[in-house]
């Protein structure tokens, strides 16, 4: 089981059986997300490996992580909303126990990421972890 | 102008590729800039290439060695005349434009650039008509001098000829830009600069498959080609070398082929062209883009451009009339070539991950021609870009995707 927001998202797209509206959703997700601001979109908080650029930010309070993030494109500021339900706010040394690919299968969204966008994803993924990492060790 | 218009649905047959589905849609394969499809005759051309006259060339006094040298050798007569050179040895084999862009820097350039000697360029150009002068500016203080389009691509050969100056030693300028479509009149170039005795270097790389070339009516110096995007294998291209400037030319990459003497102390060179050919070059290859070629002089390359041309109107008609679309590049005559970006929040990538999804191949990105997206104020943009066997239901179709991105980011 992840985090309610994730199974939620989970629930929805499981509903959904158009990849249109699953892409819809996954937009609207994006949408809602509150953006990250100008100056956080720099070098240091930018994300290498993916096709277009994505930066994430973590926050770390009271053994927790959280972060913010953000892209240019709008599909994949919907991956980055559903990456920050499945990780926001989990204990520091949890982080590294997801299995977020397997999390990410359930979605059914694999079958519709090309090549590219999963070595996007999977930078993403490790960025966040490598983050988590790092506090921990501090 | 062509007698008979281009018999579309026969000409798509003859590409394999053209009748799959790709997510659950039927192709609709519109990044022909960055690479073409290929028709049976020149896939067929490879098998048997491998199959049944396969050695290398040049070399063994063998039975199949003298077949496989006389069908390479052959590809220089077709390129000769694809492109209307005076002479055979004025067409260097190359792998592919980059090659051929590369091997004028290194071998023409080079050795005779002196700090402060300038080359004018265009603001269209592709990364690959850049980086070769961009070493001669790190490595040897040759001045890049930059010539922008109009706003709406469109490229004045006037702009080109005034910013030559008494340290010019070359332009180097695309014929055809891979991003806007816009044509350039480098035939007006190359009369303005002669007149000055400056060379010229044409980049012909998109301009081949889209126009009928004639490289003594255009006058360059030189013109680069790519076999790839001329329905010809990856890997295959030439070069066409005016005779002046071949004579002006030292070798540039050292090996096999190349020479006619060595001993322990000296070398010798062969005459040109193999003289810039070192190495077992892609012999299949380059057979293969001589079956392309003659493929496309059999369909007549006028017609074929016909078609393009309509497909251009159509395309910028329907395209034309999205408000929520900017295209980048409109200049009067362009090729079918369609640069955009969506109004709003929606990247390139996004877009073409939608069109994607509906069956349709465009390339988003910066298109190796980064100046040209900093010209243009975008960091990245969507290209459709067409072929001779692309249709108006296609034209059709990418619009109606374009309407779901808009439904979808607007």
């Amino acid at each position: 089981m992840a985090s309610a927001a994730f199974e939620d998202i989970a629930e929805t797209l499981e509903f959904l059986d158009d990849w249109e509206d699953r892409y819809r959703h996954v937009i609207e997700l994006g949408r809602d997300m509150p953006p990250l601001g100008e100056k956080w979109m720099t070098p240091e908080w930018k994300v290498s490996g993916c096709a277009s650029q994505v930066w994430l930010v973590p926050e770390i309070a009271g053994g927790r992580f959280h972060f913010r993030g953000d892209s240019d494109a709008m599909i994949v500021r919907g991956l980055v909303a559903i990456l920050h339900a499945l990780y926001d706010g989990l204990p520091l040394d949890v982080v590294g126990q997801v299995d977020a690919q397997a999390e990410f299968a359930r979605l059914g969204l694999a079958e519709n990421l090309s090549a590219q966008r999963s070595n996007g994803l999977r930078s993403m993924i490790q960025r966040i972890r490598d983050h988590a990492a790092a506090a921990l060790a501090a | 102008m062509p007698d008979q218009p281009l018999d579309v649905a026969a000409l798509r047959a003859e590409f394999p590729i053209l009748s799959r589905q790709v997510n659950g849609r039927p192709l609709v394969y519109l990044d022909n800039g960055a690479s073409a499809q290929k028709p049976q005759v020149v896939i067929d051309a490879i098998t048997n290439a491998y199959a049944h006259d396969y050695a290398n060339v040049h070399r063994g006094l063998h039975y199949l060695s003298s077949v496989a040298t006389e069908k390479y050798e052959n590809v220089r007569k077709v390129v000769q005349r694809f492109l209307h050179a005076a002479h055979e040895d004025e067409i260097v084999f190359t792998s592919g434009a980059t090659e051929g862009v590369n091997l004028v820097s290194y071998a023409w350039a080079a050795p005779r650039f002196q700090p402060g000697d300038e080359i004018v360029l265009s603001v269209l150009e592709h990364h690959a008509n850049i980086i070769p002068w961009h070493f001669l500016r790190e490595r040897q203080g040759v001045v890049l001098r930059w010539v922008e389009p109009a706003p709406d691509g469109s490229l004045d050969p006037q702009v080109v000829l005034d910013a030559i100056g008494p340290k010019t030693r070359l332009v180097a300028v695309t014929q055809l830009s891979n991003v806007t479509g816009t044509v350039v009149d480098v035939k007006a170039i190359c009369d303005g600069a002669r007149a000055q005795g400056v060379p010229v270097l044409v980049d012909g790389s998109q301009g081949a498959v889209h126009l009928p070339v004639d490289v003594q009516d255009i006058g360059c110096d030189f013109y680069v080609i790519t076999g790839h995007k001329l329905y010809g294998p990856s890997g295959s291209g030439a070069i066409y070398i005016r005779r002046e400037r071949q004579a002006e030319m030292r070798p540039f990459m050292g090996g096999g082929d190349m020479i006619d003497m060595v001993t322990r102390e000296t070398v010798t060179y062969a005459a040109p062209p193999l003289r810039f050919e070192a190495g077992t070059p892609g012999i299949v290859q380059t057979i293969g883009m001589g079956v392309a070629l003659e493929w496309m002089m059999a369909k007549g390359v006028a017609r074929l451009a016909a078609h393009e041309a309509d497909l251009a109107a159509y395309a910028g008609e329907r395209l034309g009339a999205l408000n929520w679309l900017s295209l980048q590049g409109t200049a009067p005559g362009k090729a079918a070539i369609f640069s955009f970006t969506m109004a709003g929040p929606a990247h390139a990538h996004d877009l073409s991950t939608v069109l994607d999804k509906r069956g349709v191949a465009v390339r988003a990105g910066t298109h190796c021609a980064m100046p040209l997206m900093d010209f243009f104020g975008e960091s990245a943009t969507c290209r459709a870009s067409f072929a001779a066997y692309n249709t108006r239901d296609e034209v059709d179709s990418l619009v109606d995707a374009l309407h779901l991105c808009h439904e979808l980011f607007g």
